[in-house]
């Protein structure tokens, strides 16, 4: 049952987020930054893809995997490119995220109006 | 009153004013829910080679973020995510989902001041410095492994 690693490590990585949030009142935006820094830093050492092989969508989901897929193309882009590779590897291989949000954030911005403040 | 003791009695305020959140059931909420976002990605994942098996495993993680991303979005429209964000906490935050959230939001929220300075401007509040650091991040890694 592989679902029980993706459940176990996910939430961890989550629960690491939360213990973050209540020790030292970070914002949402350093979280992100912090998970990013944490899956590229994972990725340039090679650590990720054996945690990867059996955490599954536990570490892929968090954004810990964005920041893994920035770096995994950037350093595959650098060695069949070379230099270029580096500037165009990172964001090759996360387009499609991003720009699925962006798109999305878009047309449901323009369709729904803000809850908050009822 | 100066400057220096009204400032320490707006803090002494502030800090009263904040809602406690108590550390234990916050920690066990946001391992539930980042499991089960987590969960719902492995599902997604496997479903999405159920139905192509000759996706390869690259681009069906893409796929499937792509949907996470969608559903995100859409309960963020809605006003769903915002709920669930409230005792989930880190749960919401840290999945890919919560990344959707942090650039749905603030557009929705923005959304009176037009679509250019609204939307399309405040989308990136949270997202832009995530963007930024992962960027600079990749590109310093890529040249490392460019000289060694």
């Amino acid at each position: 049952m592989y679902y029980l690693w993706v459940f176990l490590i996910g939430g961890l990585i989550c629960m690491l987020g939360q213990v973050l949030i209540i020790y030292t009142n970070i914002t949402s935006a350093r979280i992100l930054v912090t998970f990013v820094l944490f899956g590229v830093i994972l990725e340039a050492f090679g650590i990720f893809d054996p945690i990867s092989a059996f955490a599954r969508a536990g570490i892929n989901v968090p954004i810990v995997g964005f920041g893994a897929s920035l770096a995994k193309g950037a350093i595959g882009a650098v060695k069949a490119k070379g230099l270029v590779g580096a500037f165009t590897g990172g964001l090759e291989a996360t387009a499609g995220g991003i720009a699925a949000a962006v798109l999305f954030a878009f047309i449901f911005a323009l369709i729904f109006s803000s809850k908050t403040k009822k | 009153m100066d400057d220096k003791k009204r400032n320490e009695a707006y803090n002494k305020y502030v800090k009263a004013k904040i809602p406690k959140t108590r550390p234990w059931p916050s920690l066990f909420y946001s391992f539930l829910v980042g499991g089960i976002i987590c969960c719902l990605g492995q599902g997604i994942n496997d479903l999405i080679l159920l139905a192509f098996p000759n996706l390869a495993e690259q681009t069906a993680w893409g796929y499937t973020l792509i949907v996470l991303i969608f559903i995100a979005s859409f309960l963020t429209g809605i006003g769903v995510y915002d709920k669930i964000g409230k005792f989930a906490g880190g749960g919401s935050i840290v999945p890919i989902t919560g990344f959707s959230n942090s650039i749905t939001s603030p557009a929705l929220e923005f959304k009176h001041e037009g679509v250019i300075y609204g939307i399309c401007v405040k989308m990136f509040t949270i997202a832009g410095p995530v963007i930024v650091v992962g960027i600079v991040s990749s590109i310093v890694v890529g040249l490392i492994y460019l000289f060694i």
